[in-house]
């Protein structure tokens, strides 16, 4: 039975998923309902499950846990896994997904297909970090396009279907780029297992492609193949673009998924690829990407600071808060791994009740613009209370987890570049400065808004999707290791294979010159 | 010596024989009224072969000194388009009932066209391969223009049918200089003078003209210029079948000829192929994205597929006709669920193929909008339907071969490709309300096929029932 675990947690909600498109007829009330708690409890029924997992998991085993392995078509593998790194990212998904589904009591229009796709979608983002088969990876890596494009697409705001398609567009070009690459290593190792792949090592000698010397060679490809995709994903500057326009586009707990769960397969796939499989490529790319990285925190910080929309201000914050991420897998050593894991894990929480919060007064006013507001505190102390707090933790005060991440990150970040670590140091202070900004518009100020006179405060569905979110915020703030106990074995195995990966490659490279 | 001959071409003539008796017996008798009995009869017929063909011995033989191979290689090519050809002849039948349109000639064409198919994929010499041919395309220039009162259709017919014989003078053309240089019409003559490095320039310009005509034939750039029109002249019926099987007889013979005839110079002709391919992935993408008649959007889908599909030629490996055989099965198998649903297409009592016909096609019918989304997503590739690992194998088989620029290429052009089957999606999902298409209760049959293909594309990603096994074997047969 436990050997099953992760299948079990990955299908449940597919299979959920595909009895309610087949089991659930009627347009009437009733039905509606009915579709609403199948979710839930299918979503609520997963966690439990996946808690299993959590609760057998042994922290001190570095190697994959739970590991399935069976057969498939044209000589496939269906291998299924999980180890410190990606059980907690299952974990985050289980976790969010009762919630989004509680935040979308509220909708309308088309209930039962729109609690479908959200299982289906919660499906394959499992699958996404259980997966230790590439193309396995790559199957639910991409699939979950198709669901993402649809809520965008069928429950999404105005301008729905210019987001809905630069979000699909943008992240298959990405994705192709990167089965290419996997196609190829298959081709170089005769395996698409990720365990065995991540103890090859890829050729590295210098090569010429259309008469530009590449350094690092095919591992130095390979690299750029999957960035293609995984910057796209996270989403890194300059390939961000999609984001404030999918977030904003996207009804909110459409937004909660984005932000928690899909913006963390791009990191997720750095750990898991990027570093452990192309060593040298990743060693050559990393001064590109810890700066790039440092102008994203920067940049977008700047960015969101004029925004007149409010998802749009949080899209733009999650993607300087990505940049954190970036630099920390990057800076490629325990503190800053460590890091980068915890800042997906903390941001997971944290954005998804950011949007949430947005979600709240949206659904009572119908706009996001945040001239539209103010005051709000009078007429909505817990509200107010309640985004403070996310605020807070957003702009990375101690005691909540998002300090937590940050400060490792950069501490990571200061040891392999100084200026680097400078520079993402001041961007915490525009955080500070948008995230602040935006509540006292919000929250403070006088209620002058003849609109808002009348405005209600939080129902107590509200607070109960709200309450796992604030206790996890904060109990993450003050005790860290419940997060750093697990991964920390995991990430240091990590570091270092990748140490010793490029000690090898730099005494072959010598052997090769002398 | 020829009774054993005999036998081996024994599918053939069996379904050569019965052709000809149901077009004595229509003739004779009641004609037009016995076509809807005789559609049944020639599908029922087809089925029977394709399991016959299918079960039976496929080892390899050689009849007529020759001029015909049957192995596993032609025995997989034989189900899949006696199979396809079934599966359309029944869809379109009470398509063409309703519309008056249903003469007895079309089943006996569409059986003969289907005789010409199965000599071309056995063919092992260059006369067996134009008989074969020309006896599939001959049939096929007639019924594209079987509804003689429209003019787009005796349009489409005609275009075809110049363009055609174009074609086939190229083809001609070609074989007379591989016969001048190689001294022989056997394939297994030509091989031996065709080697690479010994290639002459007669030979190799006589098998550039060999190309360019089966170019032609499976629609690749730039000798595809006739689809779009004849996709959307012809009526749907008969688009359906041009889109599924004879693409795959003349893939399948173009494979057979490439190795069987020229498979000492590989690198010589993978090059013209890979060009084909990278133009015909190009143009499909590109030009489907403004078409507004969904047949014609399906004609370029149609080119940027067989561009996909002639990756695994180009890769000259056996890997690669492998993964050519699953791709081409994998696409006839999505295009019957799709022309299954434009064939349900109707507004009015009329036939209708425009794209924006389909706004909020979901809302109404979401049943159907699930499965033709399902296949639209596997045309375009995208995981997890089947129409992703049709991809991937192409690739695995190209990368394999070292053409890196090729499988890029693709990957962008497949990047783009996927925007056009997304406006689909996104008309039926989220387009703005039109007027509804008719409710239609007399089409079990279509949505069936419809629901039966989409299940496949998921299904399938589970487990294949032997299809790759079987695609192995016939590429073995053909490649060694």
């Amino acid at each position: 039975m436990s050997n099953y675990l992760l299948s079990i947690v990955t299908f449940l909600p597919l299979i959920a998923a595909a009895l309610l498109a087949i089991g659930l007829r009627g347009e009437d009330e009733a039905t509606q309902n009915n579709a609403k708690w199948f979710a839930l409890v299918t979503t609520t029924a997963t966690f439990l499950i996946s808690l299993g997992i959590l609760t057998q998991f042994d922290p001190s085993d570095t190697g994959f846990q739970f590991v399935e392995e069976s057969d498939w078509i044209f000589g496939l593998t269906y291998k299924m896994g999980v180890d410190g790194i990606s059980v907690l990212f299952v974990m985050l998904t289980t976790f969010i997904m009762p919630l989004t589904i509680l935040a979308s009591w509220d909708v309308k229009t088309r209930v039962k297909e729109y609690m479908i796709a959200f299982l289906v979608l919660e499906s394959l983002m499992i699958g996404v970090f259980c997966a230790l088969d590439l193309v396995l990876f790559y199957l639910f890596f991409e699939a979950g396009l198709i669901p993402m494009f649809l809520i965008i697409g069928i429950w999404g705001g105005v301008n729905r279907i210019y987001a809905s398609f630069k979000f699909f567009l943008y992240t298959f070009l990405g994705s192709v780029l990167m089965l290419v690459a996997i196609v190829a290593m298959y081709s170089y190792a005769g395996t698409t297992d990720i365990t065995q792949l991540s103890s090859d090592a890829f050729p590295f000698e210098t090569l010429s492609v259309l008469g530009i010397d590449v350094v690092g060679g095919v591992q130095t490809l390979m690299f750029l193949a999957f960035f293609a995709s995984f910057a796209v994903k996270m989403p890194m500057w300059p390939v961000h673009t999609w984001l404030p326009d999918a977030h904003v586009q996207a009804p909110t707990a459409g937004s909660v998924v984005l932000a928690a769960i899909l913006l963390k397969m791009g990191g997720y796939g750095f750990l898991r690829f990027s570093l452990p499989m192309f060593p040298v490529g990743a060693d050559v790319m990393t001064p590109l990407i810890l700066w790039l990285s440092a102008i994203a925190i920067v940049y977008t910080s700047l960015v969101a600071i004029v925004q007149e929309d409010m998802k749009k201000l949080i899209a733009y914050s999650s993607v300087a808060h990505m940049g954190f991420v970036t630099m920390g897998i990057f800076a490629a050593n325990q503190q800053g791994v460590d890091g980068a894991i915890f800042q997906m894990l903390s941001h997971g929480f944290i954005s998804a009740a950011l949007f949430l919060c947005v979600g709240v007064i949206y659904d009572r006013m119908h706009t996001r613009d945040i001239d539209a507001y103010g005051g709000l505190v009078i007429r909505m102390p817990a509200y107010a209370l309640i985004f403070m707090l996310f605020t807070m933790a957003n702009v990375g005060l101690p005691g909540t987890s998002g300090f937590v991440g940050e400060f490792l990150a950069i501490m990571g970040v200061f040891q392999v570049n100084t200026w680097v670590a400078m520079v993402a140091t001041s961007g915490v202070i525009f955080s500070a400065g948008y995230a602040l900004w935006l509540y006292r518009r919000v929250v403070f100020g006088d209620l002058v808004k003849e609109g808002l006179k009348t405005i209600q405060d939080m129902t107590a569905r509200e607070k109960w999707v709200f309450a796992p979110l604030v206790v996890m915020t904060l109990l993450l703030g003050v005790y860290p290791s419940l997060i750093t106990d697990i991964i920390g074995p995991s990430t240091a195995a990590l570091v270092d294979g990748y140490d010793n990966a490029l000690a090898a490659a730099e005494a072959a490279s010598q052997y090769a010159q002398n | 010596m020829i009774q054993s001959d005999l036998n081996i071409v024994l599918p053939e003539i069996i379904l050569a024989l019965f052709a000809m008796a149901s077009l004595l017996g229509a003739v004779y008798t009641v004609k037009d009224k016995l076509a809807p009995a005789l559609t049944w009869a020639t599908a029922a017929v087809f089925l029977v072969l394709a399991v016959s063909i299918g079960a039976g011995d496929t080892e390899a033989r050689v009849a007529f000194g020759g001029l015909f191979i049957s192995d596993s290689y032609s025995a997989f090519a034989k189900v899949v388009i006696l199979l396809s050809a079934a599966a359309v002849l029944v869809m379109s039948e009470s398509y063409l009932e309703r519309r008056g349109m249903l003469r007895f000639e079309f089943p006996v064409l569409v059986a003969l066209s289907v005789v010409g198919m199965m000599v071309m994929v056995s063919a092992g010499d260059l006369m067996t391969l134009y008989m074969g041919l020309e006896l599939q395309s001959l049939s096929l220039y007639v019924i594209a223009a079987m509804r003689r009162d429209s003019a787009k259709s005796t349009e489409a017919g005609m275009k075809y049918f110049v363009l055609g014989a174009l074609s086939s003078g190229l083809l001609l053309y070609g074989a007379s200089l591989v016969y001048g240089f190689a001294g022989t019409t056997n394939f297994a003559g030509i091989i031996d003078a065709a080697q690479h490095g010994e290639l002459t320039i007669g030979l190799l310009i006589g098998m550039i003209f060999l190309i360019s005509g089966l170019a032609f034939k499976v629609s690749a750039v730039p000798f595809h210029m006739w689809t779009p029109d004849v996709y959307e002249g012809a009526p749907t019926p008969v688009t359906a079948f041009f889109a599924t099987a004879p693409k795959v007889a003349a893939m399948a013979l173009f494979a057979r000829v490439m190795f069987d005839a020229f498979g000492g110079a590989i690198s010589d002709w993978s090059q013209v192929i890979v060009v084909l391919s990278v133009l015909s992935m190009f143009l499909g993408a590109f030009a489907a994205i403004g078409q507004t008649d969904l047949k014609r959007l399906m004609a370029y889908s149609s080119i940027a597929h067989m561009g996909y599909a002639l990756i695994g030629l180009a890769a000259g490996t056996q890997a690669g006709v492998q993964a050519m055989l699953v791709y081409m099965a994998i696409y006839v198998t999505m295009n019957i669920g799709t022309f299954a649903f434009i064939l349900m297409m109707q507004k009015d009592g009329q036939p209708i193929t425009r794209i924006d016909a389909l706004n909020q096609y979901a809302s109404r019918e979401p049943a159907r909008a699930l499965a033709l989304l399902v296949l639209l997503f596997s045309l375009a590739g995208v995981p997890p339907m089947l129409g992703f690992f049709a991809k991937l194998g192409v690739w695995q088989a190209a990368v394999a071969a070292d053409l890196y620029g090729l499988v890029v290429a693709s990957a962008i052009a497949s990047a783009i490709g996927v925007y056009y089957y997304l406006r689909i999606v996104y008309l039926m999902y989220f387009g703005s309300e039109t007027e509804a298409l008719d409710e239609r209760k007399d089409t079990m049959l279509l949505h069936v096929m419809l629901m039966g293909s989409a299940a496949v594309m998921v299904i399938g990603v589970f487990s294949l029932l032997g299809l790759d096994g079987a695609a192995a074997s016939a590429a073995a047969a053909l490649v060694n």
